[in-house]
């Protein structure tokens, strides 16, 4: 059969599970729509959370990312794994210990102002919508390779099918499709990683292989990295190990960026609003941790993936002559996301660190999608990454579009514009809530705002900026105030999206000396995160503490279960 | 939890102590080993790899599932031994 039979096959395969699953877990209160009922078991929860939390960008882009960067790929391999140990420690077991539906809610009702609420929910909104617009261009991108139709059609099937589970199921159908959809792509990224792993190095486990000595090709009894740095150095690149040399980002931006994806992490709406749906606080820390179990398979597989890919790369192209080029160069140069130009005119390709004379323009995002072709394995498991990468962008798309819809319906009409509309009419507004994300995410999926992985970055600079801060001063300190929290929120995210917005469309050409600090906008969120820290708590310090019964909400949830008071 | 008296404060003590260890080696291994030391680790080898960019890609996501596993299993005994469970 076909690659494109096989894909037709497996993505059709998984799109029905995926469908019988909303069916089967449909549900008709707003407690199942919102938080699932609250009956997910712990190791299901983390296994939902893994699927919600990986998305286009850590599939399809993040191992790209990385065997572009070398070292610096450790920003996202620690940036997007170290935030779950902040999210265990400091606010999964609270939050869900104080229960209800949303983070805003919490927010609202520990600053005991509908103000706060609202610009919680705001914030909710727009980091949401960021976010999501990566995830749809990322459906697009799989589509159009894999199934050869229109980028567009490609987000449109993408929409409909998102469409009728998340309206159907809410987060119950959520979160089961997303435990399926976890198994798919965590599947589909293991088996060309071995496969290719064992090829190269003869050690079937990607995260040792990456270590070990090369059994075939030219270096064959070199170690991996060492071939790799040398193959740089021969290219006049910098070399892949190295960090913080010339070519390659300074200790100060690579520190500010990851401590912003970290942060940004256990401040995302989506992935916090994962622990609401456990039945306890001891089962949402316990989720916390089966969730980076699960995270971690990939994300350290990740960079011996990016190894595997850059060394086959430029031991499969450079110097070769085009017409001589593997047939996966050529079907990939159809989608214009690997392309050759031959400025010298020798006919053969030269990749070079020098711009002038490089003739090899390679995206980012096809490392991964590309990698089982490059590597000679068999159709099914090509048809499997294009799954996977499906199930990695679904995912994460439909736990946003809850969030979305939830923002919408619970913190802005039931709470603040129809107080006494009745469930039944909050559950239909909550699904409309959920069509009409849908729809714009699908605008931005078509109209896409750059890279999967840079778009997704900013994210979480806002979500950083925004909500961790005052999150955590809310359970951990109970002088801070409301206007305290508000100061903290507004100027946290007005900061780090001014700076985002000047030097990305204002100022794009603008260099690391014209920083602040020398952080780019990607890391900046770490400063705008400071900022909301030492405003929420420097106003509270001026202004009256807050009243009685929130002191006492906060002794509550710090507590897993009610204390007895007499015993 | 019968026969043990609730004691809030003494739980919330020992939950923040715990923390502070956690989240000292939390940031230890991944900002000390992984970024600031980096670059003096990466004299030393293990295996195939510069040591610092081990730490940098692999050991510091080992670690932070080993630093969660320690924090849920403590946990889960001081709610006992604080009868907050």
């Amino acid at each position: 059969m076909s690659v494109q039979a096989w894909t037709y096959l497996v993505v059709g395969f998984t799109f029905a599970l995926y469908i019988g699953i909303a069916w089967w877990s449909r549900v008709r209160s707003t407690a199942g729509f919102y938080v699932a009922g609250r009956g997910v078991p712990a190791l299901a929860n983390g296994m939902a959370t893994g699927a919600d939390w990986m998305s286009a960008a850590s599939f399809i882009s993040m191992a790209g990312l990385i065997s572009f960067m070398g070292y610096t790929g450790t920003i996202y391999l620690m940036g997007w794994t170290g935030g779950y140990v902040l999210l265990a420690l400091l606010l999964a077991p609270y939050l869900r210990k104080y229960g209800k539906f949303t983070t805003s809610e919490f927010v609202g009702d520990r600053y005991y102002s509908q103000t706060a609420r609202l610009i919680a929910a705001g914030c909710t909104i727009f980091v949401s919508f960021i976010y999501i617009a990566g995830q749809m261009r990322g459906v697009g991108v799989v589509f159009s390779r894999f199934l050869e139709v229109n980028v567009n059609t490609g987000v449109l099937i993408g929409m409909v099918l998102v469409f009728i589970y998340a309206t159907l199921g809410g987060m119950r159908g959520i979160t089961y499709t997303q435990v399926a959809q976890y198994c798919v792509l965590i599947v589909a990224y293991l088996v060309p990683a071995i496969a290719i792993s064992w090829k190269l190095t003869g050690n079937p486990i990607p995260q040792l292989g990456f270590g070990s000595q090369l059994v075939e090709g030219p270096n064959a009894g070199l170690f991996l990295l060492e071939t790799l740095d040398a193959l740089h150095r021969d290219l006049g690149l910098p070399e892949y190990t190295a960090a913080f040399v010339a070519g390659k980002k300074g200790m100060v931006d690579v520190f500010a960026i990851t401590l912003a994806l970290m942060v940004g992490t256990a401040g995302l709406p989506h992935v916090l609003i994962r622990f609401y749906t456990v039945p306890s606080a001891r089962a949402a820390r316990w989720s916390a941790l089966w969730a980076l179990v699960f995270i971690a398979i990939l994300y350290t597989t990740a960079p011996a993936v990016a190894t595997f890919a850059r060394v086959n790369m430029i031991q499969t192209l450079n110097g070769v002559v085009y017409e001589e080029a593997p047939e996966w160069f050529t079907s990939w140069e159809r989608t214009g996301l690997i392309a050759f130009e031959d400025k010298n005119g020798d006919g053969r390709i030269l990749y070079s660190g020098d711009p002038e004379a490089n003739e090899l323009t390679v995206d980012q995002d096809i490392m991964v999608l590309a990698n089982p072709e490059i590597a000679q394995l068999p159709a099914w498991v090509v048809a499997l990454v294009a799954a996977g990468g499906l199930a990695a962008a679904l995912s994460t798309a439909a736990g946003l579009l809850l969030v979305i819809a939830s923002a919408i319906s619970h913190d802005l009409c039931k709470s603040f514009l129809f107080p006494r509309m009745t469930e039944d009419r909050e559950l239909l507004l909550a699904r409309m809530a959920a069509g009409l994300a849908v729809i714009v995410a699908g605008y931005f999926g078509i109209n896409p705002l750059g890279f999967v992985a840079q778009v997704v970055a900013f994210a979480f600079g806002l979500a950083a900026s925004s909500f961790f801060p005052i999150l955590v001063l809310g359970v951990f300190s109970k002088r801070t105030t409301k206007e305290g929290a508000i100061a903290g929120m507004v100027t946290g995210i007005l900061f780090t999206a001014s700076y985002i917005i000047y030097f990305r469309f204002v100022r794009p050409d603008a260099g690391a000396d014209e920083w602040l600090f020398g952080i780019s906008p990607e890391g900046i969120g770490t400063i705008g995160m400071l900022l909301n820290f030492t405003l929420a708590i420097v106003v509270s310090r001026f202004t009256p503490p807050p009243p009685e019964e929130v002191q006492r909400l906060v002794d509550e949830i710090r507590l897993p279960r009610r204390a007895p008071t007499e015993q | 939890m019968a026969g043990r008296k609730a004691d809030p404060e003494g739980y919330w003590r020992a939950n923040l102590r715990l923390m502070a260890w956690l989240l000292a080696c939390w940031f230890g291994v991944s900002y000390g080993l992984g970024i600031f030391l980096v670059e003096w680790l990466n004299q030393f080898r293990i295996g195939g790899f510069p040591l610092g960019f081990w730490f940098a890609q692999q050991g510091a996501i080992y670690a932070f599932v080993v630093l969660i596993l320690i924090y849920v299993v403590a946990m889960d005994r001081i709610d006992r031994r604080h009868g907050v469970d």
